[in-house]
């Protein structure tokens, strides 16, 4: 494995179309190893259209994409060894338990030692007793529990988040935090896809707007204030035409 | 897809001469022998078999096209060519139905040439019905994309088999193709060049009305 | 063969969760009886025209069954974005395909080999020859290598119950018309060569269909 690069991502000129519906018209987005990025913006302005993307989900219309040096277009799936998800979905099958979900995802992501790895990462997240529950009887906060633990099974160097603490309580968004953000191990790159400004604010080193297909605004959030990042929010999206 | 004016108007006064001379050469040309291939409705119900098979060809390829571009383009090819051979399709069951009612006295039989027909008309209109149950353009495109392959993919499958089914079942009539006079397979061949015009006249037409409406509908999303 | 460990995982969690709810596997079998039962009713009226429609009645079972049975295989998928759990994941889109295609293949292979002597009972007729097993085991094929692909096309439209059938039924019409053929065959004692006719359809239909499925699939999943 050569040394790792500075550079976790890179987006160049991204676009992504549907038809004749522009989802994102030319995205520039470089984020350095460790980094850990908030991106906001209104609904509709293509976020998910650009986690898709970097998930290789979906793919590109024009422009480059590079994942720690990996070009997405010619190595997909070494991109996708090295990426956590974390949707609005859980992506895990009801009728099976947490343990037999996290094998299956284990044996697709060729992790290896699976049983121990399992048992590591249910204990990050907390979810111990439940692990042999069928995951459609878990509330919740307790599938995305189990859905983060997932994400980290392969223990991956980049981590993608789609507003991750929807609808979950205090403690489960805690846990999930936490265990996202990583205690001890080395820190993986984030980008979070959040809603609440304050929370984006308070674990993101910077700050991305993205508005109507492409990035109206970049920023370090060293030293910035809530109120000040709400002003930047609603000068760029504030009343458009 | 859009020619010019001029290669246009071009194919379309060629298409019509053609016809004009396969009208002249089945009604007036061709020998009045009391046969089977003496039927006028012959010379066009082979051309229109030939040419629902054409369209669909098209159709095969340009969902190739389609899936490997996404570009709308090859969709809206696609579709047109779908619509047409669809109107051909019919018509080849039509005049299928009534040769054979004077020659062997059923408006249908198994005839494989007439089955094959059947499905792929089924197969076809689905690709259109289908259409309208997706969500959304995009998925609309892929799904007829895949059935626009598959569907063309088959033909010589459900010809093989049926064919072989009716081999073991005697009785039902079979279209034979051999032993056309020369004034016969010439008026043939004038026919069957002039439907061919008449697709191409036909799918260059719709899809510049669909272009349009494309283009049309464009304008209209972005001027919200 | 980092391939076939991954389709055999896909398999087996598919496996794994019919297993546990049993869901199509039980449905589909007794749809299959129903259809069986009505046909008798409809044709069967003496034990000459009952061995005559058998094979066909047969196949118009495992059609319909068939249909039913594909229809689920890709609604697992589409709770909780699985799907795109899939795509996201160190694999091919083609793995994606066969491991649902083997899972789809074993529901089928399992209900028709429960339906197959209860046909036999309903209609006197004998099952157990192996040129009926291979008959069926190659038919199967054929449904599923087409199936597993209009399956996840339709999954994601509005009235997916209906677009599997339409879409699905007339391509496999070959493969119904040589089965019920090399059926017939096989139930009256005919020779291999006689069936092989048949079956050498079906088998074009398998080769056909599974590489054009393999080769189109991922462009259809992706968006």
């Amino acid at each position: 494995m050569s040394a790792p690069s500075p550079l976790s991502i890179q987006v160049s000129r991204l676009t992504k179309s549907y038809g004749s519906h522009q989802a994102l018209r030319g995205v520039d987005l470089t984020v350095k190893t460790g980094e850990r990025v908030a991106l906001f913006g209104p609904n509709g302005a293509g976020k998910t259209t650009l986690m898709k993307i970097l998930a290789t989900i979906s793919k590109p219309t024009s422009g480059g994409v590079l994942v720690e040096g990996v070009d997405l277009k010619d190595k997909p799936e070494a991109v996708r060894r090295r990426i956590g998800l974390v949707g609005h979905g859980t992506f895990l099958y009801g009728h099976l338990s947490a343990y037999e979900n996290l094998d299956f995802y284990g044996r697709i992501y060729d992790v290896p030692r699976r049983r121990e790895r399992i048992l590591q990462v249910v204990e990050q997240v907390e979810m111990n007793p439940r692990l042999h529950d069928r995951v459609g009887s878990l509330s919740r906060g307790m599938q995305q529990r189990v859905s983060i633990a997932r994400a980290l099974l392969h223990d991956p160097s980049v981590m993608l988040l789609d507003e991750p603490e929807t609808g979950l309580d205090q403690r489960s968004a805690s846990i999930v935090w936490s265990a996202l953000l990583g205690s001890g191990s080395r820190r993986r790159t984030v980008i979070m896809i959040t809603h609440n400004l304050e929370r984006g604010l308070e674990l993101s080193d910077r700050i991305a707007l993205l508005v109507k297909g492409k990035i109206a605004h970049e920023t370090p959030t060293a030293g910035m204030s809530l109120e000040r990042l709400r002003e930047l929010y609603n000068a760029h999206t504030g009343a458009k035409e | 897809m859009n020619g010019s004016r001029a290669s246009r108007v071009g194919l379309l006064v060629l298409t019509a001469l053609l016809f004009v001379v396969a009208l002249y050469m089945v009604f007036i040309f061709v020998p009045n022998i009391k046969n089977l291939r003496a039927d006028r409705i012959f010379y066009f119900h082979v051309p229109v078999d030939w040419a629902a098979f054409l369209a669909y060809f098209v159709v095969f390829i340009s969902s190739i096209a389609y899936l490997r571009s996404r570009d709308n383009k090859w969709d809206i090819v696609a579709t047109s060519a779908v619509e047409i051979g669809i109107v051909f399709n019919t018509l080849m069951l039509v005049t299928g139905s009534i040769w054979a009612r004077p020659n062997w006295g059923t408006w249908w039989n198994w005839e494989p040439r007439l089955t094959t027909a059947l499905v792929l008309w089924v197969v076809y209109v689905g690709y259109l019905l289908v259409r309208g149950y997706a969500s959304g353009r995009d998925q609309a495109a892929r799904l007829s994309a895949v059935i626009g392959i598959v569907g063309f993919v088959d033909v010589p499958i459900v010809f093989l088999s049926t064919t072989w089914w009716q081999l073991q079942h005697p009785g039902h009539l079979v279209f034979e193709t051999g032993g056309l006079a020369p004034s016969m397979l010439a008026a043939l061949m004038v026919s069957l060049a002039a439907f061919t015009g008449l697709f191409f006249v036909l799918l260059v037409e719709r899809v510049s009305l669909k272009n349009a409406e494309a283009e049309l509908r464009m304008l209209m999303d972005s001027m919200e | 063969m980092s391939f076939w460990k991954k389709v055999a995982a896909i398999t087996r969690k598919d496996a794994l969760t019919e297993l546990r709810t049993k869901e199509v596997v039980f449905t589909v079998l007794v749809f299959a009886i129903l259809v069986i039962v009505i046909f008798n009713f409809a044709f069967g009226t003496t034990p000459e025209a009952l061995a005559l429609v058998g094979p066909g009645i047969l196949w118009v079972t495992f059609a319909f069954s068939g249909v039913l049975s594909l229809n689920r295989a890709f609604i697992s998928e589409r709770e909780a974005g699985c799907l795109e759990g899939l795509m996201a994941a160190p694999m091919s889109r083609e793995a994606v395909y066969v491991g649902k295609m083997l899972g789809s293949l074993i529901s089928m292979l399992v209900v028709e080999v429960v339906a197959l002597p209860i046909f036999a009972l309903f209609f006197n007729l004998n099952v157990l020859s192996l040129a009926l097993i291979v008959t069926t085991l190659l038919a199967t094929i054929g449904f599923v290598a087409v199936g597993t692909l209009f399956s996840a096309l339709a999954v994601n439209t509005r009235a997916r119950e209906m677009v599997l059938p339409i879409l699905f039924l007339p391509i496999v019409v070959p493969v119904i018309i040589s089965a019920v053929k090399a059926s017939g065959l096989a139930l009256t004692g005919g020779s291999w060569g006689d069936m092989f006719q048949w079956l050498q359809i079906i088998i074009a239909f398998d080769v056909i269909f599974l590489v054009v499925s393999y080769l189109v699939f991922g462009y259809v999943i992706e968006e």
